[in-house]
Order: C-alpha cells, then structure tokens, then sequence
C-alpha cells in the first residue's frame, strides 16, 4: 500500500507535463491531448484523497470530469476540423489572422 | 467507504432550470423537424421560454432553499445573477436573427445553444458544491465554444472557437486541480462543508494544498471574467466570434464567472479574506489597467470593446476586493448594467455592419451623426454609460463599486479606478469624435432596423438611464440579494 503522498507526487508530475505541453507544442490535437492528460492527473488525484479520506465524493466528481471531457473532446474535434476546411492545418501557428 | 444516500429530490429548487432544458431540448427537435429557412421564429419562441424561465426565477425571491443534498440552493443573490443571465441571453437572441441571415450561418441550432448556455450560467450561480459550480461552468463554457465558432465559413470564426476551446480547457485544467486539492485538504466538494472546516481548523490555512487548491481556483476563475494576466483570449475571442455571441460573452458569461467566485470565496473562505484579497488587489489593478491601455491604441471597434470589457471586470474586482456588502451588490448592480449597455452598444454594431464584418473599424463610424442622428445619439448613451460619465447606470455602478472599497480602507485602489476610468473616456469619447466631426468616407450600407433589434435597443437605452437616474429599487434588490 502505497502512501497518499506517492500518489500525489505522480498526479503532480503528470499535471506539469500537460501544462509543459500545451505551452510548448504546436499541433492542436497534441495540445489537446496534453489537456485530457492534465484532467487525467486531477482524476488521479481527486481518487486517492477519495480514498484516503474515505469520502466518495471524490469518485463521483471524477465521473463527472470524464464525461465531460469527453464532451468537450467531441466539440473540440469539430471545432479542428471546420478550421482545417477553411485553412488546411491544425498548426497553432496558422492560427493567427487576429494579432494584438 | 460510505454507500451514497440517495438525496430528497427537490425539483422546486431546480425549476427554473428545469423549465430552460425542456424548452431547449423542444426547440432543437423543432428545428429539426420544421422545413424552412428562416429561423427567426425559433428566437420568438425561446424569448417565450426565458420569459417563463424568468417568471419562476422571480417567484421564488425570499428566504433560500437548499435542494439535492444541499448542493443547489434557491437564494436572493442566485436570483439576482439569474435574472441578469436570462437578461443577456434574450437580448443576444433578438439581436442575433439580422446578423445570421446576413452573415448567411442562419442555423437554428443558434437559439438552443445559448439557451443551454444560460442553463449552466444558472447553475453556476445556484451551486453550492464545487461538483455543480463545475458542471455549470463547462455546460455553458462547451456551448460557448461552438458559438464563437459558429460561423463555420469565416476563418475568423473558425479562429475564435478554437483558441477559446484550448484556452478554455487549459484554464479548466486549473481549476478542477484547485478543486481537488481544495478537496483534499478540507475533506468536502460542499460549499458549507469547507467553511465549517475551515472555521474549525484555522492552521489550514498555512496548508500547502489549500493554499495552492484555492489560488488554482482563483486561476480558473480570472480566466473565465477574463481578468489580467489570464485575459489574452478575450480580443481574438471577442473580435473573431459572430457580433450577438460577442454581446452575449461579455455580459452573460462574465456576470457568470462573478457568481460562482464570489460564491466560492465569499461563501467558502470568508475568514481567509485577509489572504485572498492581497491577490484580488494585484488582479483588480492589472486588469483595468491592462485593458484600458491596450483599449486606447484599437481600431478594430469589437476589439476595442474587448479590452474595455477586460477594464470592466477590473472594475468589477475593485468591489470583490472591498469585501464587503457594499462591494458584492456593487458588482450585482454593475454586472445588469454592464449587460444593457453592453449590448446596446453591440446592437448598433450590428446594425451598422456590413456582411463579413467589413467595416469594423472606428474610422467607419464617421459621419454617422449626420447621417442616421438617432442611432448616433443612442450609441451615445452607451458610450457615457460604458466611460461612466453621469446620468447613465455606467456611473452609478463604478461610483458604488469605488466607493465600497474606500469604506473597506483601499483608497489607493479606488483612485487607481477613478484614474483607469479617466483614462478610458478617451477611447469612447473617439468613436464619438467619429461619429459627430468628421464627413462620412462612404455611404452606410443601411438595411433598417428590424423590429427586434429595435426592442433591444430601447430596452437598453431605457434601462441604462433608468439605472442611473434613479438606481434606488434595484441597488435595494442587489443590497437584499448580498445578505448572506
């Protein structure tokens, strides 16, 4: 049985590398990707406080984190790919007809 | 492990949130359903629903009721930001139809879309529980997301939908880490719970994980109002995203974001608001003045009212931070009024424009005065409100706000305000000088006022000067719906 600190250490990471790669990647979906990997990492997280603390709350609310990525996956897909129609990329660096 | 108790189901509590989804779920079948091209008929029938929606909202005004497991509570101050919501949301419908037909992206989908927007808006305002607050949060942020991207011919709108979905699942990211941790280290998703914690364990607050859960929810928040340094989705959102979803974004979704942090801090930490309000006071500073400057230098007319959107939600934060009654209705009378002026000003963008969003630019304003005097005058009045120059709800609002955060001891903040604000009359007052001193450099492209974009207009001029010559009955409604 593994400390409720381990776990932490390890969601915490994986949240920094999402973080890491959506600042630094250029391709959309990869970007998206490294969301879904940062929500994985409160998934992670929000289960051994459950866990620990004995409380189900934290399952329920990670339920709910799932279905509603994969919502947010459906909308983001077709946002991708009404954009790649018009533009032929999903490079983040095309995105850029608004400039400051 | 407990076993999960299934709660008392409540449906009174919920209502007015019940009533929207039929109606929403109704009219996507309805248009699917009913053959034809013109749409506008979906709009007459989801203003129907949101005046239904609106009638059981008010109804339920008094004393707060808790429903499912004290997760969604009934009170004065849900109602007030509920009536602000369904607010913005019937004034971005009646002037949407015009522009979709223009813009040819007439899709029915429109109207549901933003009904179910409003629904998690409501949500947001009514939770109690972080699990609710993030539902509401991502219903209307995923509704949002296909309507800044509704336009699927225009790249630009194509743009704007998918910058604010990365954006906004990245700031998500942020926030639901903040919930955990937050989870954590108070050992409750409830509202209550947490605060009763936190008033029975004080050391928590040297606890790194409540310390940094709360300030990552404060970060998802300052996305979602657009507060500086999490506002740089806000210009190419706004300019990009169809006009009447932009009216709608600045208003609904802001005044949205408002309720669900103030709820959380306010309600959740109050005896930690030494703490949180140190990071407020940098917030409140940095977005008006971020928004501001950048406002001055804009040509493109939407972009410029983005930032001074961003200047608002500064404003805004100046009352957050006074963290006081004053300060909370403050921002509940500031955000209605916001929604009018807003709007208005919106409205006669829209009004004006030319397909594709041609001439989007102030200098396209010139002449107007001479040309089409009513609406020049009436656009006035939503740039004094806006700039908050007497008699408008613009200047009560700020007055309110500013001077709340003097009764709570930042004077400093306040005159940074009233200097932001000074500052901002500038980039108003320009699209005026455009509009009454300089000739016109090409005939308006006019094709009338629609009938409904004719009730906006005059339900917006009237509430802005209602608000601000005699604010009384509604600062008292804001003042009741703060007595927590």
């Amino acid at each position: 049985m593994l400390a409720l600190n381990n776990y932490l250490i390890v969601s915490a990471i994986l949240f920094a590398i999402g973080t890491v790669g959506v600042l630094t990647r250029r391709n959309a979906i990869v970007i998206f990707m490294c969301v879904e990997m940062m929500l994985n990492a409160v998934n992670l997280t929000f289960i051994a406080f459950s866990k620990y603390l004995g409380n189900i709350d934290g399952q329920v609310f990670v339920f709910f984190v799932m279905t509603v990525a994969a919502a947010e996956a459906a909308v983001g897909l077709a946002l991708m790919i009404a954009f790649y129609k018009n533009r032929e990329s999903i490079d983040v660096e095309d995105v850029n007809l608004m400039k400051l | 492990m407990e076993t999960i108790a299934i709660p008392a189901i409540n449906l009174a509590v919920v209502m007015p949130e019940v009533i929207l989804s039929i109606v929403a779920m109704v009219l996507l079948l309805v248009n699917v359903f009913v053959p034809g091209k013109n749409k506008g008929y979906l709009g007459f029938l989801s203003l129907i629903g949101l005046a239904v929606t609106a009638a059981s909202t008010v109804s339920a005004w008094g004393l707060p009721v808790l429903g499912f497991n004290g997760t969604v509570v009934q009170d004065n101050f849900a109602i007030f930001f509920k009536v602000i919501f369904l607010i913005s949301a019937a004034l971005a419908i009646l002037i949407s139809d015009r522009y979709m037909v223009q813009e040819e992206c007439n899709q029915g989908e429109l109207y549901p879309l933003i009904l179910f927007a409003t629904i998690g808006m409501m949500l947001m305002a009514s939770g109690t529980d972080l699990m609710v607050i993030f539902l509401g949060l991502e219903l209307l942020s995923i509704c949002l997301y296909v309507l800044a991207g509704f336009n699927r011919a225009s790249l630009k709108s194509n743009e704007a939908g998918l910058k604010y979905f990365l954006l906004g699942a990245f700031s998500t990211g942020f926030l639901l880490y903040g919930m955990a941790l937050t989870y954590g280290a108070t050992g409750s998703t409830k509202i209550q719970v947490i605060y009763s914690f936190v008033a029975g364990n004080p050391a928590v607050a040297t606890n790194p994980l409540f310390v940094i859960g709360m300030l990552l929810i404060a970060v998802g928040f300052s996305f979602k109002i657009a507060a500086a340094p999490f506002h740089m989705w806000t210009p190419d959102v706004y300019e990009g995203a169809p006009t009447p979803i932009t009216a709608f974004m600045s208003a609904g979704p802001k005044a949205a974001g408002f309720a669900a942090f103030i709820r959380v801090m306010i309600f959740a930490f109050p005896m930690l608001n030494a703490h949180w309000t140190q990071v407020l006071w940098i917030l409140a500073v940095l977005t008006m003045t971020v928004g501001n400057v950048i406002a001055l230098s804009q040509d493109n007319i939407k972009r410029m009212l983005a930032y001074s959107s961003i200047a608002h939600a500064g404003y805004a934060l100046v009352g957050f931070t006074a963290c006081n009654a004053q300060g909370a209705a403050g921002i509940l009378f500031y955000m209605l009024s916001y929604a009018f002026m807003n709007i208005g000003a919106f409205a006669v963008i829209i009004l004006i424009g030319k397909k594709g969003e041609k001439n989007g630019n102030v200098q396209d304003f010139a002449g107007l005065g001479f040309k089409k005097p009513l609406l020049a005058v009436i656009f006035s009045v939503f740039l004094f409100s806006l700039a908050g120059i007497p008699p408008t709800a613009g200047f009560i609002g700020k007055f309110y706000l500013f001077s709340a955060a003097i009764k709570s001891g930042y004077v400093g903040l306040a005159i940074i305000g009233v200097l932001n604000s000074a500052a901002s009359v500038y980039y108003y007052l320009r699209v005026m000088v455009y509009m009454y001193m300089k000739d016109p450099t090409e005939e308006f492209d006019w094709a009338g006022a629609t009938p409904s974009i004719a009730i906006c207009l005059l339900a917006c001029v009237g509430a802005t000067l209602v608000l601000g010559i005699v604010p009384g009955v509604v600062l008292e409604w804001a003042q009741k719906a703060v007595m927590f």
